[in-house]
């Protein structure tokens, strides 16, 4: 996307020649620098964090919960997790956390997500780092060539997006048992489980590629009434993908949480049935 | 609430060269930035270079940055400001500056003359054509753009390079290719115009990071990001980049052969 | 003399709003190459503040519409003072002008079978405004704007070049139109950046410049507004006729004071919204006038009926013409049954859901909480008289929007006179814009194609003296007589005295008319204001300009104001010369319509048939009056009426004629 970073004696962008001589590189006066810093923080405290838990390869099953980090769990090594959301796939030769195997997808998912490319572009990358505020690069492509068109692929991790939520959800109805696998009951867990796999799917749905696949597509809404409907559906889910976004980052991560600390033994799962 | 004084930083010069200059002018009750520039005028700096139509909000004329925030000035209303505060105009920062607050926008009329024309559909005479109310949303939401040009002026794509003005259209104008494209009757398609595709390689659709300043700025509260340029993205990759829609293409034209 | 850069044109269209435009596509279409001179920046022109609809009698929401229904509104509108004609072709070609609009991709509201939508609007008996939300004007200046671009894409594939057939000259004022004896040879202006001056040749120029309303203090016009075209038409010796009829919108903002004037459009009175005083009254029952009697609603309860079944019920009196409106706003407040800032009350918030209010008036519902901090879908707008439009204008043949005396000069669009006759219906004036921007551009570029070669030539004297007119300001109060002499009559020892400032010049005029010739007019205020102006016109000889030529508004507004003296002038004189109340002139001293008025046209032209200024004399009057007969209206025409309606507007001798 970009190299080389700002000189004093830089010429381009708003110092071009032609434009109004202002020495200043932006002349904003409020606290434009507090979004992208928090959009950083927080997306590198769940890096760190996940990172720490996806590496760990440990304390991600507490009968009946599994940690969504690991769900689908696809290698030997896993966790054997009675009717759970275990497929031997990758057989034993894989040594590692099975946690990797299976984020690449909610990862991918999330890393080519329209929302996040804005706020890492910004906070990260400070392509633009606020609006109007001059970039500290001298040059810039964005998404029209390697790496970055590969963003485009966008939708094939939705598709994928989709069988993981699929698995998640199955998961939270495996949340609706107890410890000993009897159906009907219900713990602080499964709270958690619902509301985590509802902000998933809520954030899943509200991607900008289904809601182009779902109608945004069509040329002509009046002569596809139903997928209208989901259209506009999908439309006012995404009109709060931000918000979305974060919340099932926090979501899924509180999840893990939960998992975390019941199956390290730091407290039990209070039940309520 | 009675009038005071205000202190204020308008960028003046050509060209050649200027700087921002200082100025104390009297604000009064529901005053907005340019009434403040036309005072100016009127009684400090009758020479000093501003555009304004209507000043209502509904031309597009008065765009300039304000506190380094690209703002229409007649839509601005004084009373967003601390009374102490030293208020800085300039003109737009990603055009070249004729005088003051005036730039030279003429980009945007030559991208404007880059996107192909609406096609209008064979066999359709005026008075004929049948469209639907959910059919022509979204191209309104586009149509209602004032050609303030606040958006290609904030796109850092634009603003912070400015080579890359020769291969990028700008949200402005990616915009009216999505509008065309969403037309219910435009018949781009049938004389052989792939809009999806052409916004990508022709209108430089690829250097869009997707960043959404277009959308904070717009004074219309056009959602440019999330209605226009992302549609038109998945629709480029509708064209180049589905695996689904790429096999049943090919499964069609095996099936056809 | 200066540089002056110069250019060949078959059609020079002077002004870039709607009319302009579509005579710049006719034109072209039929293949003159013609350039477009707008004063602001393309596609920024002062149709975009058009909010409510075109009129077109499509009958597409009823089904009883048609263009003798349109044309009689029209004329009950205008007060029967219409160039009949004019509304006749009007109301006729109005459909086919919108819906060539959707083949050039305008986008119109639909109804639910997916034809374009009408909405209800003052004066028209059926829904009948096409529209887009209440960003009509917008949508029209940009399909338009458009359909240029797309033409310039032709001609590019077909020349390499986008502009050798038509070409629109960006932030270009004209301030002299150039003759060869009787005809036109082309026009003189400048250019804004570089404050260059330009010469196009043409043998035929349309005046698309709009109307005058910047001559007002409060108003809903731009900067733009200044009657450039009118003075132009005067200047070159083509008479402006019935200039006294100005129309006061009757709802603009009244508050905060700099937006003072801002429209408020009347969709909000045809989607439901209704007028109170501040005894919370619908007062304007109180003001339905006898000609209007039996087709308005007579309770409120009726009024209501009306929204749902319009058939069965008489429309409620808020949708009464503009003039009537405005005359009663300013009735109400005048007898201290006002808002608190000078106005009325404007509601819709207790007459629509929020919601519905924010779909169906997006842009009033924006300008409303951004500008006056009022949320219209929860409390009522205060709302006043705003100077809007002037009915009168250059007077033009019907059917080719020539003017008058000048063979090549044609007008179209508010600088045109005649078509609204004392008053113009909402709706008309895009509708207007359109049927005789069309018409223009083609007679115009008939014209030319039939003089081939033998195109008048420019006179140098001519382009000397422009140029010396347009450079005076920077002179101004310089005893430098070589820097004097636009036109012949420069008096001496007018030149004497100080520099004036153009910004206060403009700020006394505008005062002078809105207090003096505004909506309510006297005979003593007009001869006090006649009086001012002769003051301004001599002190505005010495408007002086500080910097140099590139892009100085202090300049252009010094240039702008000799347009807005005349213009001025001619409203006064002709207000004063009719005794009589009819449309948008309204005399306190002759409060009634006088039917021995009906059929008489006043015409405006220059006191110096040599088109000199009698700048320096205050004595002198710029401006000559002559009174003339109109036209009787054709049989057929007046036939679409009932008798007893005409008896109301006609004389005695034309209804036996």
């Amino acid at each position: 996307m970009a190299t080389g970073t700002e000189s004093p004696r830089q010429r381009g962008g708003v110092h071009t020649g032609t434009r109004a001589a202002i020495t200043a590189p932006h002349l904003r006066t409020d606290r434009w620098w507090l979004a992208p810093a928090c959009t950083a923080a927080g997306l590198l405290a769940f890096v760190v964090y996940s990172t720490w838990r996806a590496f760990a390869n440990a304390d991600y099953y507490a009968a009946p919960y599994v940690s969504p980090f690991y769900s689908p769990c696809l290698a030997e090594n896993c966790h054997a997790m009675r009717a759970g959301p275990n497929a031997d796939l990758f057989g034993g030769w894989w040594g590692i956390s099975p946690a990797i195997i299976i984020l690449v997808f909610p990862l991918g998912f999330r890393l080519t997500c329209y929302y996040y490319r804005k706020a890492y572009y910004r906070a990260f990358w400070a392509s633009p780092p606020a609006c109007a505020v001059a970039e500290p690069h001298r040059s810039y492509t964005g998404e029209s060539r390697f790496p970055l068109i590969l963003q485009n692929v966008h939708r094939y991790f939705f598709y994928a997006a989709l069988l993981v939520a699929g698995v998640l959800t199955y998961d939270t109805v495996l949340a609706f048992r107890d410890q000993h696998y009897r159906w009907g009951h219900m713990g602080l867990g499964t709270l958690v489980f619902l509301a985590n796999i509802v902000l998933i799917w809520a954030y899943t749905l509200s991607c900008h590629s289904c809601r182009h696949i779902v109608g945004g597509k069509l040329k002509h809404f009046s002569k596809h009434p139903l997928r209208y409907r989901a259209w506009q559906f999908v439309g006012a889910l995404n009109a709060r993908h931000m918000q979305l976004a974060w919340a099932s980052l926090l979501s899924v991560a509180l999840a893990d949480l939960y998992v975390y600390l019941v199956a390290s033994g730091v407290f039990d799962d209070p039940r309520f049935f | 609430m009675s009038g005071y004084e205000a202190r204020f930083k308008v960028w003046r010069g050509d060209a050649g060269g200027g700087g921002l200059e200082d100025f104390t002018v009297e604000v009064n009750d529901g005053e907005v930035v340019l009434d403040i520039v036309h005072r100016l005028q009127a009684t400090q700096a009758p020479d000093l270079a501003v555009r304004w139509n209507c000043k209502a909000g509904k031309c597009g004329s008065c765009s300039a940055e304000i506190n380094g925030r690209p703002r229409l000035m007649c839509m601005t209303r004084m009373s967003v400001f601390d009374r102490a505060e030293t208020i800085t105009i300039t003109p737009l920062r990603a055009f070249p500056v004729i005088r003051d607050l005036v730039t030279d926008v003429g980009f945007n009329y030559d991208k404007a003359r880059e996107v192909p024309a609406f096609v209008p559909p064979d066999g359709l005479g005026p008075g004929e054509y049948r469209m639907f109310q959910e059919d022509v949303n979204r191209s309104q939401e586009f149509r209602k753009c004032i050609e303030c040009f606040l958006c290609q002026d904030t796109c850092h794509v634009v603003r912070d390079h400015e080579e890359n003005k020769r291969a990028f259209a700008g949200p402005r104008f990616l915009m009216r290719v999505a509008e065309l494209d969403m037309h219910p009757l435009d018949a781009a398609a049938g004389a052989g115009l792939d809009r999806g595709r052409a916004a990508q390689d022709e209108h430089g659709l690829g250097y869009c990071n997707i960043t959404k300043c277009c959308t904070e700025v717009c004074p219309e509260g056009i959602k440019i990001t999330d209605n226009a340029l992302i549609p038109l993205k998945e629709r480029a990759v509708d064209r180049k980049y589905d695996p689904l829609v790429w096999l049943g293409s090919k499964i069609r034209r095996r099936s056809g052969a | 003399m200066a540089a002056v850069e110069r250019q060949q044109w078959d059609v020079v269209v002077v002004g870039a709003g709607g009319a302009g435009l579509r005579a710049a596509i006719e034109a072209r279409e039929r293949g003159a190459r013609t350039a477009v001179i707008c004063k602001s920046l393309f596609g920024k022109a002062h149709t975009v503040m058009a909010e409510g609809g075109i009129a077109a009698a499509m009958a597409n929401a009823n089904e009883n519409d048609t263009w003798q229904v349109h044309f009689r509104d029209t004329m009950r509108g205008g007060k029967f003072l219409n160039q009949w004609r004019m509304a006749e072709l009007h109301a006729r070609e109005a459909p086919e002008r919108v819906w060539e609009l959707e083949t050039w991709g305008a986008l119109f509201d639909r109804t639910a079978d997916g034809r374009i939508s009408q909405r209800n609007f003052g004066g028209h008996e059926y829904p009948r405004l096409a529209h887009v939300g209440d960003r009509t004007g917008l949508e029209l200046i940009r399909t338009l704007q458009q359909k240029i671009v797309a033409l310039q894409q032709e001609d590019h594939r077909a020349t390499g070049d986008y502009e050798s057939r038509l070409k629109v000259f960006q932030e270009c004022t004209v301030t002299r139109v150039l003759k060869d004896g009787e005809r036109v040879s082309g026009v003189f202006g400048y250019e804004r950046e570089t404050g260059r001056f330009l010469v196009l040749q043409a043998p035929s120029v349309i005046l698309a410049t709009g109307g005058i309303g910047k001559s007002f203090k409060v108003t809903s016009n731009s900067w733009e507004y200044t009657g450039d075209g009118h003075a132009l038409a005067l200047l070159a010796g083509a008479p402006l006729v019935n200039m006294e009829f100005v129309q006061f919108h009757p709802t603009g903002m009244v508050w905060p004071p700099s937006v003072k004037g801002i429209l408020v459009t009347e969709s909000v009175r045809g989607d439901g919204g209704v007028l109170r005083n501040s005894e919370g009254k619908r007062f304007m029952f109180d003001y339905v006038p006898d000609v209007f009697k039996d087709k308005y609603a007579e309770s409120e309860e009726e009024a209501d009926r009306w929204y749902a079944d319009p058939d069965h019920n008489r429309r409620p009196p808020e949708l009464l013409p503009r003039d009537e409106v405005a005359r009663a706003i300013n009735a109400e407040v005048k007898a201290g049954r006002g808002s608190p800032h000078g106005g009325v009350f404007l509601d819709v918030s207790t007459r629509m859901p929020a919601e519905v209010v924010r779909r169906r008036l997006p842009s009033m519902y924006h300008q409303f909480k951004e500008l006056a901090d009022v949320d219209i879908t929860a409390e009522p707008m205060e709302v006043g008289p705003t100077c809007h439009y002037v009915m009168g204008g250059v007077a033009v043949d019907s059917d080719t929007a020539a003017a008058r005396g000048v063979p090549g000069l044609y007008a179209a669009g508010e600088v045109a006179g005649g078509m609204h006759g004392s008053n113009r219906l909402g709706g008309n004036s895009l509708s207007d814009l359109l049927v005789f921007g069309r018409r223009a551009g083609r007679y115009a570029a008939e014209y030319a194609h039939g003089l081939a070669d033998r195109r008048p030539p420019v006179d140098e004297a001519q382009v000397d003296t422009a140029a010396a007119e347009a450079l005076r300001p920077f002179t101004a109060g310089a005893a430098d007589e070589s820097a004097a002499g636009a036109g012949g009559s420069v008096g001496a020892g007018g030149e004497a005295g100080p520099p004036e400032n153009p910004y206060t010049l403009h700020q006394e005029l505008q005062q002078t008319m809105n207090d003096l010739v505004g909506i309510i007019r006297r005979e003593g205020e007009m001869e006090q204001a006649l009086r001012g102006l002769a003051e301004l016109r001599v002190r505005a000889r010495r408007a002086g300009v500080e910097g140099h030529r590139q892009f100085n508004p202090g300049w252009h507004l010094a240039l702008d104001l000799r347009n807005m003296l005349l213009v001025s002038e001619c409203v006064a004189r002709a207000a004063l010369e009719r005794t009589e109340s009819r449309g948008g002139h309204t005399r306190e001293d002759h409060p009634a319509m006088d039917r021995a008025w009906r059929n008489v046209n006043l015409l405006c032209s220059l006191a110096d048939p040599t088109g000199g200024l009698a700048a320096a004399d205050p004595a002198r009057a710029q401006i000559r009056l002559a009174r003339e007969r109109t036209e009787p209206i054709r049989p057929d025409l007046l036939a679409l009426f009932e008798k007893e309606e005409l008896v109301k507007y006609l004389a005695e001798e034309e209804l036996y004629e």
